[in-house]
């Protein structure tokens, strides 16, 4: 700070002329940006986006004050970035972590109005609703009319989306009545014969009328008033049919009847800790997610371990300085780090299907049988960590011959005077010192393949399948692919609550290995104390 | 263990002279199968996509009646505008890097340079989010997406803005450790001498500092570049209409469903669209192997 304030202390004319505008730029952009924000929000409230709305309702608030107030002046560096950060890093966690105590998911992908009003809508035809003889009209658009008689002789004319009305001959293009008084032309409407229109199935799925108070045709000769068949009581919460007299409660997003009728949509409710209970206790879960969680753990720590075993080793091997080749070679082993992942997922994939993929048809042809890569558990496995051991050890191969060449030498000289052996001296004096400087990479390395995704998704979509699993589950998937599935893959449904608390749950695992590590190196207390 | 010799071995036994010969033939041979490993993919790629069969099944590295068909089938696909998701990529990836350059650097700045409250805590905060696996928070950028869409249609779903606009979320990231360790090392006397002649801080951010952040700014903004060229989860999810991909998602669109036999095209593509980030690598192999590591060693 203090260097801060030293600055307006001082009165030459340089600072001044640069703080006068310094100062009309930033009420310019403050000013311009405060009307976009204000339109911004008038919008995201109009169209009910209340959430999003009150995250960047909070935002502009902070850009204003950021940009207004003299103490926060070295947030005006990073005011963009933190704006960014909030709407597109920090709203989603929160939200995924909002989700991960609801339901959301097939069948509760509604909010509780949004189902009320679905369900209200519904309409039934009760025993002792009113009823008519019809006579079916269609025009040349394909719609249809409906001439109705009721009990008392009176005719009405209903169309869809049109109030029912009584009409008589010459109003609204009805013409005149045969002797059993309907009509014989509407204007623009073709009568329909009673045997056809009885036969068109178009028909008796139509609602007639205006909504509230619509008429549906029941059987040739009859059509009646519908009503709607829930009535919804709020001091109850809960739903009421007309019908049967049956209450549906409320019991997390659905209503139910004591019975287990169930209405549909349910809707998203917050059903406390019980994805994460799911997650724990779940019998028909917890065969698939032990296998999920051990593979995730083994399949992490050993491409860790391969991978840095492999790049270690190049990095011995060839930190000879005067090895005849040394920059050949490391530009040829950099190879597979240079190209993007996905698509050399996607080559490995190619290579390794089991009709058309080269290494299959080799060792077809040499010893007249070939892994099968995708269908058995164990050779999936296999197959996916030799992928990920050729992706991955360039970066140790990188990062270890960048350590091994901060060893000082005369260690090395010292431990053969005293009569070491070559592995005596990697294993007491190379892996230590090495260990230090790669430790956290080696922990930024398992954290990354415990979530390695994209490698799991495009190569082998994390089958095979599990058989027998109660959720999309295959004996390749890991926890975030296994997530993947449950949210996006609707197979079997979509459950972002689960999806979400499974999330959560890794964040945690994720996080107490990183914050282990900050201990290990004693990152944290250096962040705190020397920056 | 012979491969473990180190360079003062080596110099020491410099007298035996074969056992040093026998050891450098035995790295060859070693570095030949590592080699093999490593190229190998490559090679059968540049193989597949000159194969006019498009099968894949070739053995021989030269195909029989090698010829460009799969390029020129590419290039000329209506079904894949090849050139589109190419250009797609380059586009969304130059603009989001220098824009995220830009957060970062002014931010790490300010870290180095100013004492403020909050000022720790913001940089935990930072690395904390990073643990954070992002895959489900999809279905919130997802949502927000398509609801800013519905009042500015200029950064809503399928746009190429919309998904800068996502990326830009990452852009207060790992690096701004990296560059404010790297500040850290650029003495403040500096700072303090130019602040004494009447400097403001902005004018000694552009003129002092900026020149000197120059080569890691370099090796960050490519590496940047490079992640989000690599990029699939997001540009999938928000990307709709076949115009507006990248080319990964692109390329991952070939390998699936009624396509998945058209490993010609898909080899040339693939071929065309690593090469840029290969020569990228190669050429400046040094300058981020150095940033790599600095960063690294740093821990």
């Amino acid at each position: 700070m203090s260097s801060l304030q030293a600055l307006p202390g001082r009165k030459n004319r340089l600072s001044f002329t640069v703080s006068v505008r310094s100062l009309l730029l930033r009420l310019g952009f403050l000013f311009v940006a405060d009307a976009f924000a204000l339109w911004f929000l008038i919008n995201l409230v109009a169209l009910g986006y209340y959430p999003l709305a009150t995250a960047f309702g909070l935002l502009a608030l902070l850009i204003n004050v950021v940009l207004l107030r003299q103490g926060a002046y070295p947030l005006r560096w990073m005011v963009i970035g933190i704006f960014f950060m909030t709407l597109f890093a920090i709203y989603p966690i929160l939200f995924t972590v909002w989700v991960a105590f609801t339901n959301y998911g097939d069948g509760h992908l509604l909010t509780k109005e949004q189902a009320i009003a679905q369900i209200l809508n519904e309409k039934y035809l009760p025993e002792t609703g009113k009823a008519f003889s019809w006579t079916a009209y269609r025009n040349e658009q394909g719609e249809y009319a409906l001439w109705l008689i009721d009990a008392d002789g009176t005719g009405y004319l209903a169309k869809p989306g049109e109030p029912i009305r009584p009409v008589t001959p010459g109003q609204e293009g009805v013409g005149e009545l045969d002797d059993q008084g309907i009509p014989v032309s509407i204007e623009g409407y073709q009568r329909l014969n009673a045997i056809l229109a009885a036969a068109d199935p178009n028909l008796t799925a139509i609602q007639f009328g205006e909504q509230g108070s619509t008429v549906q045709i029941r059987s040739p000769s009859e059509a009646a008033e519908l009503v709607p068949l829930y009535e919804y009581d709020p001091v109850q919460d809960a739903m009421i049919s007309r019908k049967t007299g049956d209450v549906y409660q409320n019991v997390d997003g659905t209503f139910k009847t004591r019975d287990g009728k169930e209405l549909r949509p349910g809707f998203i409710a917050t059903i406390g800790l019980r994805n994460f209970r799911e997650f724990f206790v779940s019998p028909a879960l917890r065969g698939p997610l032990v296998r999920i969680i051990t593979w995730n753990f083994a399949f992490a720590f050993l491409s860790v371990l391969m991978t840095f075993s492999l790049g270690l080793a190049i990095a011995i091997m060839f930190n000879d300085p005067r090895f005849p080749g040394k920059k050949l070679i490391r530009s040829l082993l950099l190879i597979p780090y240079t190209i993007p992942s996905l698509i050399t997922i996607l080559i490995w994939r190619g290579m390794m299907n089991p009709e058309i993929g080269v290494i299959n048809r080799a060792l077809q042809a040499w010893f007249g049988w070939a892994p099968p890569w995708f269908t058995d558990q164990w050779w999936a496995k296999i197959a996916i960590l030799i992928v990920n051991l050729w992706l991955g050890y360039p970066y140790f191969m990188l990062i270890c011959s960048g350590a091994l060449q901060s060893i000082p030498e005369d260690i090395y000289a010292a431990a053969e005077v005293d009569g070491a052996s070559p592995w005596q001296r990697f294993r007491h004096i190379t892996l230590p010192l090495l260990l230090v400087a790669v430790g956290p990479l080696l922990v930024a390395s398992f954290t990354f393949n415990f979530n390695n995704f994209n490698l799991i998704f495009l190569f082998i979509g994390g089958g095979p399948p599990i058989a027998g699993a109660s959720t999309q589950a295959g004996h390749t998937d890991i926890l975030i692919s296994y997530v993947y599935n449950l949210a996006f893959a609707g197979g079997r449904g979509v459950n972002y609550g689960f999806a979400s608390a499974i999330t959560i749950i890794i964040f945690f695992i994720v996080g107490a290995i990183t914050l282990f590590q900050f201990r290990y190196t004693r990152m944290w207390e250096e962040v705190s104390e020397n920056v | 263990m012979s491969s473990l010799s180190t360079p003062i071995q080596t110099s020491r036994f410099r007298s035996v002279s074969f056992q040093r010969k026998l050891s450098l033939a035995l790295r060859w041979l070693i570095a030949l199968v590592l080699i093999y490993f490593a190229v190998f993919p490559v090679l059968w790629i540049l193989s597949a996509s000159l194969n006019p069969a498009s099968t894949l099944a070739t053995q021989r590295l030269i195909p029989a009646n090698a010829g460009l068909d799969n390029y020129r089938a590419l290039l000329n696909s209506e079904v894949f505008p090849f050139w589109t998701w190419f250009w797609n990529s380059i586009k969304i990836s130059s603009i989001s890097s220098v824009l995220s350059l830009a957060i970062t650097t002014l931010a790490a700045y300010a870290f180095s340079r100013f004492r403020f409250t909050g000022r720790v805590t913001l940089l935990k905060g930072i690395l904390l989010i990073q643990v954070f696996p992002g895959l489900l928070a999809i279905v919130a950028i997802f949502l927000m997406i398509s609801q800013i869409g519905d009042i500015i249609p200029f950064f809503g779903l399928n746009t190429h803005a919309g998904l800068i606009l996502v990326y830009m979320g990452g852009a207060m990231g790992i690096n701004i450790w990296l560059l404010k360790g790297f500040l850290d090392t650029i003495p403040r006397d500096i700072d303090e001498s130019a602040m004494v002649d009447g400097a403001s801080h902005w004018q000694i951010f552009t003129r002092l500092i900026l020149p000197l952040l120059r080569p890691i700014l370099i090796v960050i903004g490519i590496l940047n570049f490079i992640g989000t060229y690599g990029d699939f989860v997001l540009a999938r999810i928000l990307l709709k209409s076949t115009e507006q991909y990248t080319l990964m998602v692109g390329l991952q669109i070939f390998t699936s469903g009624q396509f998945s036999q058209k490993w010609g095209p898909f080899a040339a593509g693939a071929l065309i669209g690593a090469l840029p980030i290969m020569i990228i690598y190669l050429a400046l192999q040094d300058q981020i192997v150095g940033g790599l590591t600095q960063g690294a060693v740093k821990g």
